[in-house]
């Protein structure tokens, strides 16, 4: 479900916008003249290539580690590419951590997370920014922004008591925490970028007779597009991967999302290589495919995020 | 300590503001719809946010073990975490952790960004792999780097006669570390190099150019412009790495799970231990000793950016 409609939203957000990081005349040190032309330097590709083997290694290393059967994970190093391919450990993997429940958790988690996050600091970000003479809204901002500053092991055991006594302790609790968790971060972008909308773009709007609300929806979201692609991201990376607020939040092991469900394999007496590699990789694979799909639209918007 | 009155007092309400305060825009009319937008994430953010935060520090004064009763006790907490080796060993390996991974991931970062930003064959493709990373879930990368650590790794090293390596680096009280600082490092380069690669797109070419004129080599163009140049995008990473790493948890769980012994145990691991190791209070008060030092931390480096002026 994330990994159809997400990059779309991404992709169709991003577009406009999609100019900075990719096309920039390359600013790099080995320029001899700039009248020379694009001189490849074979050398540093080389080189390259081989780093980029750093992060390949290990990937590969899973796949082929996911495709063995326990008799060959038996002998050597595990590099060596399984011969005949064992493509039973994803059925098996799907079955022990039952996936569909973990996928379908994680997708819940995700999905309400990003949308909550482009809904709320879109929204505070809008109102702080319109009226940043008055006090209330400075104050708000400043506020939110303490947040940065508290690291979140100082809130993590009172609030499991906080939201086990609400009832929040399962995946909705972990949204809400995502949410206002990030949205220091994310109103901080959001902010930057409602300043630099002229006001009287939304005037005209006012003088139809338009609602904030209305000029809100219909003027203001629409024209944050590119700063919504760079929250939505990263607020989807966040919370597809985190492990920490699921573990320690959600009670019921049924709601868990997939990356604690592969805690399953680390026990004592599990040493089902092949399986927990299967279910690594079904775990890592929406993002994987996710990323490489739109890593365009997915690298601007992280750049966008990174620099402001 | 209710919520209301906590957001009041944190965004102080506009009817205290009278002498003194030049008079801007603040009395004009505001939509009251400004107020809806902002009012309910206000209140839960003081609700789940900001409320733990003042609870934990009120249990940090009790003996409460997590459950059952408790009572006021002051500030023995304190007194005792500064006499708790345990947890000095925890802060120990948490700096020189944060320390050392924070100069390995700037330096590798660094090395990619220039590299990406050179003129390389294939550079869509290359940037592609070397940002793969940032995407992955840190745990279960670390699962997989655990398997490399204590199988892959002993078996290849002992093919080689490297005898020192022939059993898991993991199981190693003096080693285990070093293997969180490289996972560390290959999950968290990647978003260091976007924010150099920015800062190396942001140098004109025009510097370059005129060096070359000059007579710089490339490493000379590197030390004296380059470098200083994009000094600050160094600052923006030393500080969001730094504190990251301060916090590292996922990683450590992934690898050793704080061992072997507590040789890898971070301050995190140790807070979060509270909840099922019945001192609930004292690691609530490790946890504010824990929060005013990231907090120094981040005023010293704020400080350090301003002095630079630099924007974040």
């Amino acid at each position: 479900m994330t990994a159809s409609t997400h990059p779309e939203t991404m992709a169709g957000a991003a577009a406009p916008a999609q100019k900075a990081p990719a096309r920039k005349p390359p600013a790099g040190k080995s320029r001899r003249s700039g009248r020379e032309g694009y001189r490849i330097n074979w050398w540093l590709t080389a080189l390259m290539l081989v780093a980029s083997l750093t992060v390949l290694l290990p990937l590969y290393f899973t796949v082929a580690m996911a495709l063995k059967t326990p008799e060959q994970i038996g002998t050597g190093t595990g590099l060596a590419w399984p011969s005949p391919m064992n493509w039973e450990n994803f059925a098996a993997a799907y079955v022990a951590t039952n996936f569909p429940r973990a996928f379908m958790s994680t997708v819940f988690v995700t999905v309400f997370s990003v949308l909550g996050s482009l809904a709320c600091s879109s929204l505070v970000a809008y109102a702080i920014a319109r009226n940043w003479n008055h006090r209330f809204f400075r104050g708000s901002f400043v506020y939110l922004l303490s947040a940065m500053f508290i690291p979140f092991p100082v809130i993590i055991l009172p609030l499991i008591k906080q939201t086990a006594l609400l009832g929040l302790d399962n995946p909705a609790g972990v949204v809400f925490l995502h949410v206002l968790g990030g949205i220091s971060f994310n109103a901080l972008l959001y902010i930057a970028f409602v300043r630099s909308i002229p006001v009287e773009l939304e005037e005209s709007a006012r003088m139809d007779g338009a609602t904030t609300w209305q000029v809100f929806r219909k003027i203001i979201f629409p024209l944050l597009a590119p700063m919504n692609a760079t929250v939505g991201i990263f607020a989807f990376l966040g919370s597809w991967n985190d492990f920490l607020l699921p573990q320690m939040m959600i009670a019921d092991p049924a709601l868990q999302t997939l990356p604690v469900v592969q805690m399953l394999f680390q026990g004592e007496f599990n040493t089902n290589y092949s399986l927990a590699f299967a279910s690594y990789l079904m775990a890592m694979a929406p993002t994987l495919v996710v990323y490489i799909l739109a890593q365009r639209w997915v690298l601007s918007g992280v750049m966008r995020g990174a620099v402001k | 300590m209710t919520t209301t009155s906590l957001a009041a007092e944190a965004a102080p309400s506009p009817r205290t503001e009278s002498a003194g305060m030049p008079p801007v825009r603040s009395k004009s009319r505001i939509d009251p719809t400004y107020y809806w937008m902002v009012v309910p994430v206000l209140a839960l953010f003081a609700f789940f946010i900001t409320l733990p935060a003042l609870v934990g520090v009120f249990f940090s004064l009790t003996n409460y073990a997590g459950y059952g009763d408790w009572k006021f006790i002051g500030l023995s907490n304190y007194v005792n975490i500064f006499k708790d080796p345990a947890v000095l060993q925890s802060y120990i390996f948490t700096f020189v952790f944060a320390l050392t991974t924070t100069v390995v991931v700037n330096i590798v970062a660094l090395a990619i960004a220039l590299g990406l930003n050179a003129k390389i064959k294939w550079r869509t493709g290359i940037r592609t792999v070397f940002f793969i990373p940032m995407v992955l879930s840190a745990l279960i990368v670390s699962f997989v780097f655990n398997y490399l650590f204590s199988n892959t790794l002993p078996v290849l090293a002992e093919r080689f006669g490297l005898t020192p390596l022939a059993t898991s680096v993991l199981a190693n009280e003096n080693l285990a570390w070093l293997a969180i600082v490289l996972v560390t490092v290959w999950q968290a380069a990647p978003g260091a190099t976007i924010i150099y690669l920015a800062g190396l797109q942001s140098v004109p070419a025009e510097v370059y150019e005129a060096a070359d004129l000059d007579g710089a080599g490339s490493f000379r163009q590197f030390l004296s412009l380059t470098l200083p140049l994009i000094l600050g995008y160094l600052v923006i990473n030393v500080i969001l790495g730094f504190k990251g790493f301060l916090g590292t948890y996922e990683i450590i769980v992934g690898l050793t799970g704080g061992g072997p012994g507590m040789a890898t145990q971070s301050v995190a691991m140790r807070i979060f231990s509270g909840f099922t190791g019945g001192d609930y209070a004292y690691q609530m008060a490790n946890a504010v000793i824990y929060f005013l030092i990231t907090l120094l931390i981040s005023v010293i480096q704020l400080r350090l950016i301003q002095r630079r002026g630099v924007s974040l």
